[in-house]
């Protein structure tokens, strides 16, 4: 005969509130198999997890069902809770009255019902309950990470200075990521490449880390401290290891191209680095626009190259590794140009968004740092700046805020009247958000000490007249329509989420938001995690982030993976699908609906039958719904479970 | 498909030019612009009020009209497009209105039809490849600035014509007339509309006809008569016609250019594209 215990929560008013607590109790009592309830103000306290413990060896309970929050908030602590008092944590179960009921309704008669009719159901099912052990699984302690700029690296860094050995994978031919892009940062005004380039240097060389530039993740499987990784090698057509890095092709080579690391300001040559302190230092042919490609004549950089590095015929190569965690850093974009007729934006030349303001403004420029407009090279005596380009804009752009854009056009201006002691900055903005340690106290000395105009309205038309651009706004202050005749104009372009993300995001089988960034596990309690176990977060791969938001989540997410890391084997839950092979026909219907992968066929003797990979499943149960006859179980979910509670809630 | 020409009052009176170059290439194109027989004005400006019911009687009675029909509305001027577009949606989202509508006018129009204008029907029906097969008289070496205005784009979503920044129907169909349609940046800016009559001032007008000239046009085209007007009187001597004056010149019929206040007619006889006059 079960003996089963009900402890029915008030969570302070949350539930008792709307729910009559007693008669919750005492209706639990009159269940058969029922053999203590009780109420208590906050059951997750630690008296209230002792009464349940006193209960649990007073009373020699079979199994428990707390009637309380959500499980995903408490469900662990109440099953840590019973095997302390020596009942399998398996054998408890959450009653949720207060998410599904208490939160949800405000007639105290009819949420007292629907709560005893939830705690029937969840009896109902904990006497169906079996005991489960966890499942043990060894770690490989190695983590990659996916991303070469300021996060990733920062996650690689402290995971390999804990002792742990690192891949890191970067997609184009350098460490640096965005930030090599930049000129300075806010809100110090420091130099962005004499803050970035010691970090790439420290990466480059510590033994634990190794750089994969140039690459990409292909495909993952696996589970969480056990992923098999596959990377592929794109052609460089040089080789890196007999290259010395003296850069004479990039000297010689005689074809330019715009280069993309400008913003199509400055041009590049078809073999080369993107910045003089690039890491590896190790040149690249874009196949695309090289001659020798094109016409099969040329190869002035092979004829050169003192080594005989250039290998037109080098392919693609691909390498497995395990690891047993992974980073994704894989940074942002910004919105592309053909979505603001209005401003121009692709059709003026000296209409450029933030990032090429960047290049002009970095020493390693297209400009060498003087801020000149693209259009004939002047230096602009009047420079307007619109933020919140695409972003706060659900009609046409995107409805969040992209965060980074009041402060760094702030420090745009600054940097422009240093630059440009005459000229003046005109900024149209929405709202000022300079929220962050120093960063108001920034944005007023953008105002106060380098005398940028801030307009509070949005520009309606940019268009060019008398060689300069019209840019018409309303300032919403004073009400008056505004007209500024500008010689360059800045945008500040939505941050989104990179192109290639989407893809990547399948391969790692984590969700995204609908917008493409990655998401978290939870949003406040859960920052740095996914839904896949093993799998971290670091940067603007997640959502908008400035540079010391980007290093503090990635040194979070490299906590993470150190926490795995401590362990010798990790235990999961052992709730996964299991197959009763006496009744497997072996037809295999459950392989093409596990999302995970997760099932494998298995030979026996005469026949052959599914099998469940338990580190890869998932728990999701979609194979026991498709099972025809009935062998593949979820545990802790069976058919017979779940049937006994539907039953009781409907019958 | 059967539609019901609304010409609205302007095209009646003061631009006849445009009703009659728009009917007579309609003919030739094998379209049936037959008029609605019962219309009044309707309305010049779409009401911002929302308990403004009383202004959207007129629209609302030409749309229950032309439903009577079983036809939908085809317009030419962008005023009438604005509001009988604009009216038609409301009528079918917004239930209030609809039920008060039909008591008042004592239709009942539940705005099931739509209202088009006659280059969306060029575009989609005729389509422009089809249109430049039936061009008899190119409009070769024509540097043509397309002036959207505002009426015809706004708001994007009711309105639903093209894209409200950045539009392309009528370089699309002025590239069928074989004419050369040239960028300008202030073709969706506004005219100034009725606030060009306040204190004379044409300020507004004036720029968008600077811009279009600054991109090299000869000529300016619209498709709306306050456009036009406000464009003409700016004081420029660009001359400004309506899209169907050009329709029908390459059609190889009369395009009806006398009676504008800048007279279009040198500039296509500089062009070769009209008579040479003794």
């Amino acid at each position: 005969m079960p003996r089963i215990g009900v402890f029915v929560c008030w969570c302070g008013l949350n539930i008792a509130g709307t729910v009559d607590v007693e008669r919750v109790a005492e209706a639990a009592r009159a269940i058969p198999g029922v053999v203590h309830a009780e109420t208590y103000k906050y059951f997750c306290s630690e008296p209230g997890q002792n009464l349940i413990k006193q209960a649990i060896q007073e009373k020699r309970l079979s199994g428990v069902v707390v009637a309380a929050c959500s499980p995903s908030m408490h469900e662990s602590t109440f099953r840590e809770a019973a095997r302390m008092a020596g009942l399998n944590p398996y054998l408890v179960q959450i009653a949720n009255i207060r998410e599904q009921c208490s939160w949800v309704h405000t007639d105290r008669e009819e949420a007292t019902v629907k709560a005893s009719a939830i705690v029937a159901a969840m009896v109902a099912k904990v006497r169906r309950d079996e005991p489960l052990e966890p499942l043990k699984f060894p770690v490989h302690r190695k983590a990659l990470v996916i991303g070469g700029g300021i996060a990733g690296m920062q996650a690689a860094t402290d995971i390999a200075e804990a002792g742990c050995p690192v891949i890191l994978v970067e997609q184009g031919p350098n460490l640096g990521g965005r930030m090599a892009q930049l000129s300075e940062t806010f809100p110090t005004l420091d130099c962005a490449s004499c803050i970035l380039t010691p970090r790439t240097a420290e990466v480059a060389r510590h033994p634990l880390i190794e750089v994969l530039a140039y690459s990409e993740v292909r495909e993952v499987t696996g589970y969480v401290g056990d992923f098999t990784v596959k990377i592929a090698r794109k052609p460089a057509y040089v080789d890196w290891d007999k290259c010395i890095g003296c850069m004479l092709c990039q000297e010689k080579c005689p074809r330019k191209i715009p280069s993309d690391f400008e913003r199509g300001l400055g041009s590049r040559k078809a073999i080369g680095v993107n910045f003089p302190q690039a890491v590896p230092n190790r040149p690249v042919i874009d196949r695309e626009h090289c001659t020798y490609f094109e016409k099969g004549k040329c190869g002035v950089c092979a004829k050169i190259c003192p080594v005989g590095a250039v290998d037109f015929e080098q392919t693609e190569t691909v390498r497995e590794e395990k690891v047993g965690a992974i980073v994704v850093a894989t940074g942002f974009d910004v919105l592309p140009r053909e979505a603001f007729g209005e401003y121009g934006y692709g059709k003026y030349p000296d209409v450029i968004d933030s990032l090429a303001f960047e290049r002009l403004n970095s020493s390693s420029g297209p400009t060498d740092g003087v801020i000149r407009r693209p259009s004939d090279g002047k230096i602009p005596r009047e420079v307007v700046f619109i933020q919140c380009v695409g972003s706060r804009d659900p009609d046409k752009g995107k409805p969040y805020c992209s965060k980074i854009c009041c402060m760094y056009t702030a420090k745009h201006a600054m940097l422009y009247r240093h630059k440009v002691p005459d000229g003046q900055a005109y900024i149209f903005y929405m709202d000022v958000r300079a929220g962050g340690k120093g960063y108001e106290e920034f944005v007023q000395r953008a105002v106060e000490a380098d005398g940028a105009l801030y307009l509070r309205g949005r520009v309606a038309r940019v268009y060019p007249e008398d060689g300069r651009l019209l840019v018409k706004g309303v300032d919403t202050l004073s009400g008056q329509a505004v007209e500024i005749a500008a010689d360059l104009v800045v945008l500040a372009t939505a941050a989104v989420p990179r192109e290639e993300a989407r893809g990547l995001a399948q391969i790692l089988k984590v969700g995204t938001d609908e917008h493409g960034f990655f998401s978290e596990a939870h949003p406040k309690l859960r920052p740095v995690e996914t839904m896949t176990r093993g799998i971290f977060l670091a940067g603007s791969v997640q959502a908008p982030r400035d540079i010391s938001e980007s290093v503090a989540q990635a040194s979070g997410a490299a906590a993470k993976v150190l926490a795995l890391f401590s362990r010798d084997e990790l235990a999961a839950d052992p709730l996964v699908a299991a197959v009763d092979e006496s009744r497997c026909s072996g037809c295999l219907a459950c392989q093409p609906i596990c999302p995970y992968h997760a099932i494998e066929p298995k030979a026996l003797k005469d026949r052959q039958v599914a099998s469940v990979n338990a580190g890869l499943c998932q728990g999701c149960g979609a194979c026991a719904a498709a099972c025809r006859s009935g062998a593949m179980k979820l545990k802790g979910f069976t058919d017979e479970q779940i049937l006994a509670e539907v039953g009781t809630l409907c019958l | 498909m059967a539609y019901r020409y609304f010409p609205g009052c302007t095209l009646h009176e003061q631009a006849r030019n445009f009703d009659v170059t728009a009917r007579e290439s309609a003919r030739r194109l094998g379209l049936e612009l037959a008029e609605l027989d019962t219309w009044q004005c309707c309305g010049a400006v779409f009401p911002l009020a929302t308990d403004a019911i009383i202004n959207l009687v007129s629209p609302y009675r030409a749309l229950a009209a032309a439903d009577g029909a079983g036809a939908d509305l085809v317009t030419l001027c962008s005023g009438c497009l604005n509001v009988l577009r604009r009216t038609n949606r409301l009528v079918a989202t917004n239930r209030e209105i609809q039920e008060k509508l039909k008591s008042f006018v004592e239709a009942d129009y539940s705005g099931g039809r739509q209202v088009h204008h006659l280059l969306e029907i060029l575009k989609r029906d005729v389509t422009f490849e089809g249109l430049a097969a039936k061009v008899s008289k190119g409009l070769a070496g024509l540097r043509v600035a397309p002036y959207y205005g505002c009426l015809l784009l706004r708001p994007p979503e009711d309105m639903c014509f093209d894209d409200p920044e950045a539009p392309t129907i009528l370089e699309d169909f002025l590239r069928a007339l074989g004419a050369e349609p040239v960028d300008f940046a202030l073709k969706t800016e506004c005219c100034g509309a009725y606030l060009a009559l306040r204190d004379g001032g044409r300020s507004a007008a004036a720029a968008v006809v600077r811009s279009a000239a600054a991109g090299g046009a000869d000529l300016v085209v619209t498709s709306c008569p306050s456009c036009s007007y406000n464009l003409e009187q700016a004081g420029t001597a660009l001359p400004v016609v309506y899209f169907t004056q050009l329709l029908a010149l390459a059609l190889g019929l009369d395009g009806a250019f006398g009676g504008h206040a800048v007279d279009p007619r040198p500039v296509l006889r500089k062009k070769s594209l009209l008579p040479e006059v003794n």
